[in-house]
């Protein structure tokens, strides 16, 4: 176990470092950052005190470890377009981001389980069907489309629900959320849905097949044999054992969700870190791409760590299959 | 001829015949892609031509609403375009842009499950180990880098020209993973018969091996996986643009005419973005359908 870890950790160290120094590239090769910082009459004793001052004239290695030691500490310069902190911007937007990635998380877990289990269970009812068929239509949608065409229904033609921001928010210490105002929850419906409904098909067709596959088993017949209700069956024993890969997919899932994040955050104008960086990526603000791009680096290797050592608790297959194959 | 007929009479056009969705699908994806091929002769507006524009056309609505006018079937936008010519000639951007960023991903993802697969030991294991990591990221999240990279990287000016071949590159890197984890596996099977070992008796390069003895035979799979990353890469090709970081507006694609809608939906022109949407969810969903059709009939588990 700990010789895994370890082996997962090194893994996921290598791919940050991996990260961080396209981040520190983006940083240094493209684009000169002292021309980038200084205004365009600097002389050049100006430009040389400034690279002085930036570390620039040092060797490579040196330069990177710096940036490396910087980064860890979350000092990652200041945004060329806002003239702020990068770090501050970032932790000032993420609540937003977090917040709707957590509904949108939800929301695909409270409704997809219970429709993947209702398609598996009756799979020929016209129900089932219609909820298949609803699926495969919200796979070809792209996320885009379904937060305009939600706009447009319920904000523009029905004009009952807010269109874009966050409506109001209130400061828990630095947290700003918009769970605790009714304009505040009222902006997440819309962006959530949009946000949700991809994952949400992902789970209810992957609970669908698993189940379909369970109740196949032995030991479902054997209960059913033993007299127990059709209730007990299917949620106390068939249900349960589906939900180990449904928690392990969801889990993986939690990372394209805030990816997925910029695209719903662009739509509905929603102030959180994916509108910052496609804002960056417009203005080519470098410092706050190569940040965006570190987090987003270490939320998907930690979200990957944790999967990966979850499946190994769960699974004891997993561990001497591992340990027989050596290596990978 | 000959060939047609027992096309005709084989088990795959037999399966076509009897699913009449699919049928609908075929039907749809041919007419999506003969008007955008030939948009130039079937649009009733070329949209690109400014002498031909005229802004009191602008805003149009549909022709069978009250202010229609029936020469804009589809409406016009804020310029005076013609919608249903724009679609047109944007899903022929957004057709280029997937078809070649699906080619050369293909072509990539091929070679490299190849030699992985062939060659296999350390090169193979840094292969998979690459592409281990970077399927853990979604494909939309590494396109956007690639692009948001190439822009600051390349010169302002030359930003329009070279827009397309950034966005093919983007989506094209993005998705050679599962080319190569596929054909990578069939050629570790492909690799231990008979026929690749007489190739090697007879000292032909391993080179030659791969790519003429091995490669046919691990195709059939990667096909089908190609006509359904063609629906994927014209998704992203058209988030990349509804983001801003795709084509150029001066040559829209669909996504890119989404957008320019997606700023007129509160002022009542619901049109500028409806059909562009709608005709790209059509699409999609038809090549999708014809994927998996082409998936099962193909699947010889399944006949």
């Amino acid at each position: 176990m700990i010789a895994f870890v370890i082996r997962r950790l090194v893994q996921g160290v290598l791919v940050m470092l991996v990260v961080g120094f396209i981040a520190f590239s983006l940083f240094n090769f493209v684009g000169d950052p002292v021309s980038l910082m200084l205004p365009p009459e600097a002389t050049q004793a100006d430009r040389q005190a400034m690279r002085e001052n930036l570390g620039l004239d040092r060797p490579f290695y040196v330069q990177f470890t710096t940036f490396v030691a910087n980064a860890v500490q979350g000092n990652f310069g200041i945004s060329l377009r806002l003239g702020r902190p990068v770090s501050a911007l970032l932790v000032e937007r993420m609540p937003a981001t977090l917040e709707l990635a957590f509904i949108a998380a939800s929301l695909a877990l409270v409704v997809g389980i219970p429709l993947g289990v209702y398609t598996g269970l009756h799979r020929n009812s016209w129900l089932s069907r219609l909820f298949l068929a609803g699926s495969l239509i919200g796979v070809s949608l792209p996320t885009f489309l379904i937060g305009i065409f939600l706009i447009l229904i319920f904000a523009v033609w029905l004009g009952v629900l807010p269109s874009f921001g966050r409506g109001d928010t209130v400061m828990v210490g630095a947290w700003s959320t918009g769970f605790l105002t009714t304009s505040g929850l009222r902006a997440l419906i819309l962006p959530s849905i949009t946000l949700g409904l991809f994952q949400l098909t992902l789970i209810m067709r992957l609970v669908r097949s698993e189940m379909l596959e369970v109740l196949r088993t032995d030991y479902i017949k054997f209960a059913r044999a033993r007299g127990l209700t059709s209730r007990a069956v299917n949620f106390g024993h068939a249900l349960k054992n589906t939900l180990v890969p449904v928690i392990t997919i969801t889990g993986l899932q939690l990372g394209s969700i805030i990816a997925f994040a910029i695209i719903t955050e662009t739509v509905f104008q929603w102030p959180g870190m994916g509108l910052l960086f496609i804002q960056a990526v417009q203005f080519a603000d470098i410092p706050v791409m190569a940040a965006y791009l570190c987090l987003i680096g270490f939320i998907f290797v930690v979200i990957n760590l944790v999967v990966d050592m979850l499946y190994y608790l769960v699974d004891p297959r997993l561990r001497i299959d591992r340990s027989a194959a050596g290596g990978h | 001829m000959d060939a047609l007929r027992r096309f005709m009479d084989g088990d795959i056009f037999y399966s076509f015949r009897r699913s009449p969705l699919t049928i609908v699908a075929a039907v749809v994806t041919v007419v999506c892609v003969f008007s955008a091929v030939f948009a130039g002769w079937v649009a009733p507006h070329n949209p690109f031509d400014l002498k031909t524009l005229n802004l009191l056309d602008a805003f149009t609505p549909p022709a069978w609403t009250d202010r229609g006018n029936p020469n804009f079937l589809l409406g016009t936008d804020d310029q005076g375009r013609d919608v249903l010519s724009a679609i047109m000639y944007g899903s022929r951007v957004s057709l280029m842009v997937g078809f070649f960023a699906v080619m050369l991903a293909m072509v990539v993802g091929i070679a490299l499950g190849l030699v992985s697969g062939y060659v296999g030991g350390k090169v193979d294991a840094f292969i998979m180990r690459v592409a281990d990591v970077q399927l853990s990221f979604p494909a939309i999240l590494i396109a956007l880098l690639i692009d948001g990279v190439a822009r600051v990287a390349l010169p302002k000016d030359s930003h329009d020209t070279l827009a397309l071949y950034v966005l093919v590159l983007a989506i094209a890197a993005s998705g050679w993973v599962q080319y190569a984890r596929t054909v990578r596996g069939s050629t570790l099977v492909e690799r231990n018969k008979e026929y690749v070992q007489a190739a090697r008796v007879i000292g032909r390069h391993p080179v030659a091996i791969m790519f003429s003895h091995v490669l046919p035979n691990v195709l059939g799979p990667v096909l089908v996986l190609a006509t359904l990353h063609i629906a994927t890469a014209i998704i992203t090709e058209a988030t990349l643009s509804f983001l801003g970081v795709g084509v150029p507006p001066t040559q829209p694609s669909l996504g890119t005419l989404i957008r320019i809608g997606n700023d007129f939906l509160f002022s009542g022109e619901w049109w500028i973005t409806v059909f562009p949407g709608a005709w790209l969810v059509i699409m999609v969903l038809a090549m999708n359908l014809l994927g998996d059709w082409l998936r099962d009939a193909l699947n010889p588990k399944l006949r």
